[in-house]
């Protein structure tokens, strides 16, 4: 299907500093009592790691060190101070940043991009984590010519989320992703807030998630989805009609068929008034809807909300059971625009580490057999496939489309543009001790809005950059012609160099 | 329907300072003392509460640390910083690794099942256990919710022999009496420890624990001692010994017995039966690549129950060794094949070390599971394996109150039964015994690899 090609406007980059005195490294700099004040460290340092002091140069941004490889410049400090007193060394913390799916370098390199809106140069391996499977081991298989010669304006992102051919109308988001469901009570409205202005900025859209729809938003009705869950909060017949997109959410990849829960701890007196609950107390959402049992109870549903907005584009979001692609058909039939297929890396708030870990198939599975059914149902072109729970980076975006899908939807690396470290303690006590997934007054103030926003901005503005250039090496004008294009992508347990003519990027 | 299973628990506290994954380092002069990271940046409050551990007088800093980094983040003089705790990277070994360990102790500790924010964190997949995926189902199945209790999910299971047809006489009246079976109310008993330090309180414990939930611990006759007399409905007692031996008084109190598998073991199974008709009998075999055509003889000739245990790795014995959840899945469809499989309770063990372990190694064909070490490490046991070679216990397991470590013990399996509930429900499976040999309703990463990444790549 053909898709009205607009020039997008992007959002301007502004650089946005760490709201912490101490930016996160990957290398340390110190200096020494040697050190005479001659100056030449802060002169030399093109990235700006020193800053002139008193009585010796101030380290102020050791995280845009180049770190070792700096060795081979003629600007290296560490050779050319005079009194050898400049020391670099690798960070001890580095070690226990992050896990094996957001590895410290994708921490960093996330950090780096939503700072400088700029691709590191530091060393970092932003392409991959350390989880030994699926996209950290799924590499391109990029063609020997040289890449597309164009301007970065000639390469579309952009993604139609309606393919139905029903007589809605058509709804274009200009990157090929749009952002999860993230409640309020979950994430303090600050998050919330700064994630759709965001979206919209990018000219895409963000979910509310299952916590109610706070009057902060009205203002970008036209990038919000709004989400049905199990536990109905804040589902309201209003809420309904002032959307484009209404997103059903049946299952979610971070606890697959188990309900949501929210700790007392979290629901203050406006998160409960938004719920229609009682403050202190803990909210599950039931798992499953108790309403549905059979796909025709689905289409109900699906029916119900076309009947209340005539406008509206209905989103299933699933977990990925053995057989989502019978989930995937099913949902098609019901009158289902968008099937999210929602894997289970991803999620902010509180799950079972036993149902993040075992329940369910790797999102990487589910993309490529859901997009194969549908294919051989002849109905892939009708329906838009959005991959979800745990896309890192623009390469883990570009495989899960290669793999099949359309788009995808995120939610931690948001986060982590914001400074989440993914310490894994969102759910207790206040919450978020970094203010951002928290509901608690004063934590939430540790962070502003617009410093928020730009954050997020600035780092999806370098995903579209790297998505855009993965697209110029495939010989690529638009990321739709990406999709479900297996011969494109290995995996590198099972295919070597010498079985491609292209170059297996390693 | 019976009333439902619920274990109580209470909060045991550990006995030792854990081994954290993270410390605070370099924390040391030229601190300011302006008092940032007391006053303003610790949201856990940390340094507030910071003293000497008096249990083993260390600092307590790192035990209540949620690496939050916000004193590292936020320290003008740069001084806090954290690192990993090498004891932790020594903790366990490959197989029983830190993670594992560390997630044995909170639960033990809590009695809660470890839940976290943030998403899933860990590899891809991974050898044995973490190579398999279980199912759930997003719409179509019964209402469910065993955690929060409005649905009944029963985790029940049998040992014994199960007739497959009843036999009535022309006037209607039974022709043999069913044989004995008896009910366990989660698919767990206790396994002998493959090593531990000396001391009463550790077995004690394990009785005391498998009374309290209604399970059986294994005891070796030869160590049975007068005062476990009071556990011997709770006892599965190993004949290490002779028949013989054993007394009448004990025997009649006891509802299983396990025999080691050799040529006679069926003749023991019939003579125990002899003087105690309401026995059931296990028969201890190690895992081995013949175990499936030796479980399906011992079913020929009789055999109530088979209880095969792997290494505690999980392997079985022999120079190439299968993985323990291979060799039960071979051996289920091997009786299945045979038509059998309904006759006999399989019970398996050896590297069982998680939640998911249980319900994984039941749907690759086991009715149960025997677990050992983990129970130790409820106990706070550190799985150094020094006790082996007769080096003291750094956690002086030697010394433990039985009531304290069977109120861990009772934690831990209360998290393992909670975390069953969770894998049963996502499923819509309302009762563990139609788990059991389930293949289709789980993914295996070598299938899932074949169909879907092996073929990428390729033109055409």
């Amino acid at each position: 299907m053909a898709i009205k090609t607009q020039t997008m406007k992007l959002p301007e980059f502004k650089p946005v500093q760490s709201r912490f005195r101490n930016a996160l490294s990957k290398y340390r700099v110190t200096i020494t009592k040697a050190c005479n004040n001659c100056g030449l460290c802060v002169t030399l340092c093109p990235y700006g790691v020193y800053k002139a002091g008193s009585k010796k140069p101030r380290v102020v941004a050791e995280h845009l060190c180049l770190g070792f490889p700096c060795k081979e410049k003629e600007f290296y400090c560490v050779n050319k101070c005079p009194e050898k007193a400049i020391q670099l060394t690798l960070n001890p913390a580095f070690e226990i940043l992050g896990d094996k799916r957001w590895s410290a370098d994708l921490l960093a390199s996330a950090w780096h991009m939503a700072e400088t809106g700029e691709i590191p140069y530091q060393g970092l391996n932003y392409k991959t984590g350390n989880s030994g499977g699926g996209f950290d081991k799924l590499r391109f298989i990029f063609p020997r010519e040289k890449a597309l010669d164009i301007p970065d304006e000639e390469v579309s992102t952009a993604i139609e989320l309606n393919r139905s051919g029903d007589s809605r109308p058509g709804v274009t988001i200009q990157v090929p992703f749009y952002f999860g469901g993230m409640s309020f009570g979950s994430v303090s409205i600050v998050t919330m807030l700064s994630r759709v202005k965001a979206a919209a900025a990018l000219q895409t859209f963000c979910c509310t998630g299952e916590g109610g729809y706070p009057e902060e938003l009205i203002p970008y009705d036209d990038h919000i989805i709004t989400q049905i869950a199990t536990g109905l909060f804040g589902v309201r017949e209003e809420t309904i009609k002032r959307v484009r997109i209404v997103e059903f959410k049946y299952a979610q990849g971070a606890k697959p068929g188990l309900g949501g829960h929210l700790l007392g701890d979290k629901v203050t007196a406006r998160v409960a008034s938004m719920r229609e609950a009682v403050a202190g107390t803990a909210l599950f959402s039931p798992f499953p809807f108790h309403s549905v049992y059979s796909v025709e109870d689905h289409k109900k549903h699906v029916d119900w909300i076309k009947e209340t907005n005539y406008r509206a584009l209905v989103s299933v979001k699933v977990s990925t059971p053995s057989d989502v692609d019978m989930v995937a058909v099913g949902s098609y039939y019901a009158g289902a625009h968008i099937v999210q297929l929602d894997g289970s890396y991803g999620g902010t708030g509180a799950a079972p580490d036993i149902a993040k870990k075992n329940i369910a198939m790797p999102l990487e599975y589910a993309v490529p057999k859901v997009h194969k059914f549908l294919s051989d149902e002849g109905i892939r072109d009708k329906v838009t496939i959005i991959a979800s729970g745990g896309i890192r980076s623009a390469y883990d975006m570009a495989k899960a489309i290669a793999l099949g899908a359309d788009g995808v939807c995120l939610g931690t690396a948001d986060l982590v543009a914001l400074e989440c470290i993914r310490c894994h303690h969102c759910e207790s006590g206040r919450g978020c001790a970094r203010g951002i997934a928290t509901t608690d007054e004063e934590l939430t103030k540790l962070m502003e809005l617009e410093w928020a926003t730009q954050r997020i901005i600035n780092m999806y503005l370098v995903w579209r950059r790297q998505l855009i250039a993965i697209l110029k090496r495939l010989g690529m004008r638009s990321v739709t012609e990406l999709v479900g294009r297996f011969d494109l992508i290995g995996h590198l347990d099972y295919i070597k160099q010498e079985d491609v003519e292209g170059e297996l990027e390693l | 329907m019976p009333p439902k299973y619920h274990i109580h628990t209470s909060r045991a506290e550990n006995r030792f300072q854990k081994i954290t994954k993270s410390g605070v380092i370099a924390w040391d002069e030229g601190c300011l003392k302006c008092a940032r990271c007391v006053k303003k940046d610790c949201v856990y409050k940390v340094y507030e509460k910071r003293g000497i551990d008096t249990r083993q007088m260390l600092e307590s800093l790192d035990s209540v640390c949620m690496d939050c980094f916000r004193c590292v983040q936020g320290c003008p003089n740069k001084l806090i910083q954290k690192g990993i705790n090498p004891s932790y990277k020594e903790l366990g070994d490959h197989y029983w690794t830190a993670e594992i360990i560390s997630g044995l102790w909170y639960q033990a500790e809590a009695g809660r099942i470890p839940v976290s924010g943030g998403g899933y964190g860990g590899a891809f997949s991974g050898p044995g256990f973490d190579a398999m995926w279980t199912d759930m189902s997003e719409i179509v199945r019964p209402t469910r919710d065993g955690i929060h209790g409005r649905e009944y999910i029963s985790t029940t299971v049998d040992i014994g022999r199960k007739v497959m047809a009843l036999e009535f006489d022309q006037a209607g009246a039974l022709v043999n009496d069913p044989p004995p079976n008896v009910e366990i109310p989660q698919p767990i008993i206790f396994d002998l420890l493959p090593w531990s330090p000396p001391g009463k309180g550790i077995n004690l414990a394990m009785l005391e624990g498998a009374r309290s939930l209604g399970t059986f611990a294994i005891v070796r006759q030869s160590e049975f001692s007068p005062e476990m007399e009071e556990y011997l409905p709770n006892i599965v007692l190993y004949v290490d010994g002779n028949v013989s031996d054993i007394s009448p008084k004990i025997l009649r109190k006891l509802r299983l017995i396990e025999i080691p598998y050799g040529k006679d073991s069926i003749a023991a199974q019939k003579k125990l039966k002899e003087e105690h008709p309401g026995l059931v009998t296990i028969i201890r075999m190690e895992l081995t690549p013949d175990s499936s055509g030796n479980v399906s003889r011992l079913i020929a000739e009789g055999a109530e129950a088979i209880h095969l245990v792997a290494d505690e790795y999980g392997l079985e014995k022999s120079d190439k060794p299968l993985f323990i959840k291979e060799r039960m899945r071979e051996i289920h469809l091997h009786l299945v094949d045979k038509g059998v499989r309904d006759r006999i309770t399989l019970i398996a063990g050896g590297g069982i070390a998680m939640a998911e372990h249980v319900a994984k190694l039941i749907i690759c064909g086991a009715d149960m599971l025997s677990v050992d070490i983990p129970l130790l490490v409820a106990m706070e046991c550190r799985v150094c394996r020094r006790c082996k070679d007769g080096i003291s216990c750094p956690v002086e397991l030697e010394t433990i109150d039985h009531l304290w470590g069977a109120s861990r013990i009772r934690n831990l399996m209360a998290g393992w039964h909670n975390q069953l509930l969770e894998i049963l429900g996502a499923m819509g499976i309302r009762e563990v015994r139609r788990l059991r040999g389930e293949m289709g309703r789980a993914m295996f990463f070598e299938n899932l690899e074949k169909d879907i990444f092996s073929t990428l790549g390729k033109r055409g």
